[in-house]
């Protein structure tokens, strides 16, 4: 069957709306210095940059919406400026092959300037698994511009036709003799911004010499000796350490604070300001201190707890339901010769990055500067924006490659907090949230249920009814051939604050549908592998379970006593995957221990190998974490595991 | 304000006042700006501030400043500058053991730790000795594959 279309999850899509990005010419260059600039738009601009000639088809007048651009410096080194931002997803490096191999340049050429609001364009995120499909392609384009430009260039130099000469290693060469040109030399001489035409002929992956190969983490020598300054690191001169006051429970209101006693602490300063209240002092213990000494009296709002978490889901539904629907359900039930219904639950789960949010703010007169951790810088300098009520351009958020982020890092909180505590000191002042604060302001994984009613005949589906309540609609189609289908998801009131995760819903809509899968196909006797196969024809998820499946020798072997084999499959957003795990059952009440797991993985040309393999690798540790333990617990707006002695993670 | 005390940190003398509450933690990282060692959970659950003391790794935002004197603190800083641990350093990069890379100085002086003790540890051991250190990216398979790289002087199996 066709993929459906791609679709963000709605829980993204609180971002800003389209920023009307114009290039200051001017000021940019000041910030570049002399070089060639490669400017990337957002959309397709059939114009030339000489003078607007029409190439064919309606030139329509578009806002223009820089996507990239990128610099070649006198020094022969390329600087490539992109809204997105590193996470330990490693595309500063991804990105930077990308490049290099369609510029031809040596990859330790390649600079990412990322998710800084004053240098670079605007983006609206780094999520959804967007990046490598959307972004690399975007900035080949740039690049194969700017390669194309510099060949020209020394064509015009040289006297002789553009079409003769090759780019190579950072120069133009001259064929037939050892005269070449560096793209330092060629980008030199003045200033020029060249526009990307939509038809920018890119390297075919088959040809690809930089990106298709496993480049070792960019910076990772940084990483590994603790130089790396991560949001949580930066410093700044005189800069004090802060603290918020946080409710007993979400929703709670502040009804009355007693700042005195902290107050008379040496460098303290307390503020308040509606619910929002906090202590800034020169160092992280002294604030904390001062926290404990405020006196604060909360009016506490009766919140939803965990007993009765799905019934809730399905009860408080909403009336913005989506789906889809094909063929007859009731014929299809009818035709079945076997039926089956089940139920499905997923938790709350916590991302728990590493390092939790943090900010560091700064005010200079009116303007505002935060160095912060998280996956939308441009919406961060929105919200700081418009808590300060101050205009856009007097905000800049620089977002240092972070201590991780899974979905969880698209909000500004950490930043908010922080700025407003620095306004109140009049100091650059530093926040880092406790490991306790993370696991409760932040927002979860949301919860779900799902129910799956489904029909068999001869060993092939007939009918396909699946209801996903809250958790989302990523992945929520069936990859199995089914005539009559009907498949709706049901937003919910959520009890808890909920948003994205690494791989969105998938995590839950692809675990309800392959666990029924299983039992259906044990229901009637059937290989859980074979049924799968007998009803799927997509080409390249049949491919990935086959492979997943062969190399994990399924079928040549019996599981042990107390084992078990189980697959899965699956594909969303271009990646189609299937998994075959070992795991081993103890006696009641032993942990269930995973043996082993072998996992095909398939997402078209590969620009890293070994990194993807990285990626793929902790998705799986991080899919076993939700699947056997993770889950948050909570009672009357209280998380009551907001520890990692509480809340078990994935170990060695 | 407390007494200053003197605080012996990679082989340097540093005289602090950390009074008697703050961790060394704290003042690695706020007075002394050794930013190489992190906070993840501040109850000794992750990992992630795992420092030397005289040798032994201990998880500084569960150890008091006040409590130090005399003894010697090795950080990642510390760490980078002793050759011995090169190898070490160059199984992690070799490896690519880590994604985000803000647990990576806390497994390094935790891995440090046990080959220091234990040379050429087998693999249960390895996974033992580190099972108090988090890495939320996943990365534990290539973490051990680079620490049993480093103590056989070989290249491991890429993970």
């Amino acid at each position: 069957m066709n993929n459906p279309p791609l679709e963000p999850e709605r829980y993204e899509l609180y971002a800003a709306p389209p920023y009307k990005f114009e290039l200051d010419r001017r000021d940019f260059f000041r910030t570049l210095g002399a070089g060639f600039v490669v400017v990337l738009l957002a959309r397709d601009v059939d114009a030339q940059e000489s003078g607007g000639r029409r190439r064919g088809g309606v030139r329509q007048e578009m806002p223009r919406e820089i996507i990239a651009w990128l610099h070649i410096g006198e020094n022969g080194y390329i600087t490539v400026f992109t809204g997105k931002v590193e996470v330990g997803q490693n595309i500063r490096t991804s990105l930077a092959q990308a490049v290099a191999g369609e510029l031809r340049v040596p990859l330790d050429r390649v600079n990412l300037v990322m998710g800084d609001t004053a240098l670079t364009p605007f983006d609206m995120g780094t999520f959804g698994s967007r990046t490598t499909p959307t972004m690399a392609p975007e900035l080949r384009k740039a690049a194969a511009t700017a390669r194309q430009a510099m060949i020209a260039k020394a064509a015009a130099q040289w006297g002789v036709e553009a079409s003769t000469l090759k780019a190579a290693d950072g120069k133009v060469e001259k064929p037939g003799s050892r005269e070449s040109l560096s793209y330092g030399q060629l980008g030199a001489a003045q200033t020029l911004l060249k526009e990307i035409a939509s038809d920018t002929p890119l390297t075919p992956a088959s040809e690809w010499t930089v990106a298709g190969h496993s480049a070792h983490k960019a910076g990772e020598a940084d990483f590994a000796t603790g130089r790396h300054r991560y949001p949580s690191d930066i410093a700044r001169p005189g800069m004090l350490y802060g603290r918020v006051l946080r409710p007993p429970s979400f929703g709670a209101t502040l009804a009355s604070f007693d700042s005195h006693a902290a107050e008379a602490m040496a460098g303290v300063t307390a503020v308040r300001d509606g619910d929002f209240a906090g202590v800034v002092a020169h160092n992280s213990r002294a604030a904390s201190l001062a926290l404990a000494a405020l006196k604060a009296q909360w009016n506490p709002v009766s919140q939803p707890s965990g007993a009765d978490l799905f019934k809730d889901l399905k009860s408080n539904t909403t009336e913005s339901r989506s789906g889809h629907s094909t063929g007859a359900l009731d014929g299809g039930f009818a035709a079945a010769d076997h039926k089956l219904e089940g139920t499905y639950t997923v938790a709350y789960i916590a991302h728990a990055p590493l390092e939790p949010r943090a900010a560091v703010a700064e005010w200079n007169g009116n303007r505002l500067t935060v160095w912060t951790g998280t996956q939308r810088p441009f919406g961060v300098r929105t919200e700081l924006a418009e808590a300060f009520h101050l205009p856009e351009d007097s905000v800049h958020v620089l977002m240092p490659d972070t201590g991780a982020a899974y979905g969880g890092k698209h909000t500004g909180e950490a930043a908010v907090e922080a700025a407003r505590l620095a306004k109140a000191a009049g100091k650059p002042v530093k926040l880092v949230w406790t490991r306790e604060e993370e696991f409760t302001w932040a927002y979860f994984r949301p919860a779900g249920l799902i129910e799956i009613s489904s029909g068999v005949a001869n060993g092939s589906l007939t009918a396909w009814k699946f209801d996903n309540y809250n958790s989302g609609p990523a992945a929520i189609q069936t990859p199995y051939d089914v005539a009559n289908q009907k498949i709706e998801f049901h937003p919910s009131k959520s009890p808890l604050r909920q948003g994205s995760y690494r791989g969105l819903a998938s995590t839950a809509n692809v675990f309800a549908r392959e666990t029924h899968m299983d039992e259906l196909a044990h229901s009637i006797g059937m290989d859980p592998l074979a049924f799968r196969l007998k009803n799927l024809s997509e080409p390249r998820l049949r491919t990935a379970l086959e492979t997943a499946a062969e190399r994990f020798g399924w079928g040549k072997q019996k599981p042990g006593a107390g084992r078990g084999f189980g697959v899965a499959a699956g594909t969303d957003k271009g990646g189609y995957v299937a998994t075959c795990a070992e795991v081993e059952v103890g006696a009641a009440g032993a942990p269930v221990r995973v043996v082993r797991v072998v996992q095909a993985f398939e997402c078209g040309a590969i620009v890293n190998p070994d990194q993807l393999k990285n990626q793929v690798q902790g998705a799986i540790m991080m899919g076993i974490g939700g699947a056997l333990y993770e889950a948050i617990k909570f009672d009357n707006g209280r998380i009551l595991n907001a520890k990692f002695s509480l809340y078990q993670v994935p170990r060695f | 304000m407390s007494e200053s005390l003197e605080l012996l940190v990679n082989g340097v003398r540093h005289r602090v006042a950390p009074g008697p509450e703050r961790t060394l933690l704290e003042v690695l990282r706020e007075d002394l700006d050794l930013t190489g060692t992190k906070y993840g959970c501040g109850e000794g659950q992750c990992g992630a501030c795992t420092v030397l003391i005289d040798g032994r790794p201990s998880r500084s935002c569960q150890t008091r400043a006040a409590a130090l004197a005399g003894k010697h603190v090795t950080t990642i800083e510390g760490l980078t500058r002793e050759t011995k641990w090169n190898p070490l350093r160059a199984a992690f990069a070799e490896q690519d053991a880590m994604q985000c890379g803000y647990c990576t100085s806390g497994m390094l002086m935790s891995a440090a730790a046990l080959l220091s003790k234990h040379p050429h540890p087998e693999r249960a051991e390895v996974i033992n000795f580190m099972d108090g250190n988090i890495c939320r990216c996943g990365t534990y398979p290539r973490i051990v594959a680079a620490i049993l790289q480093a103590a056989n002087g070989s290249r491991g199996a890429r993970s």
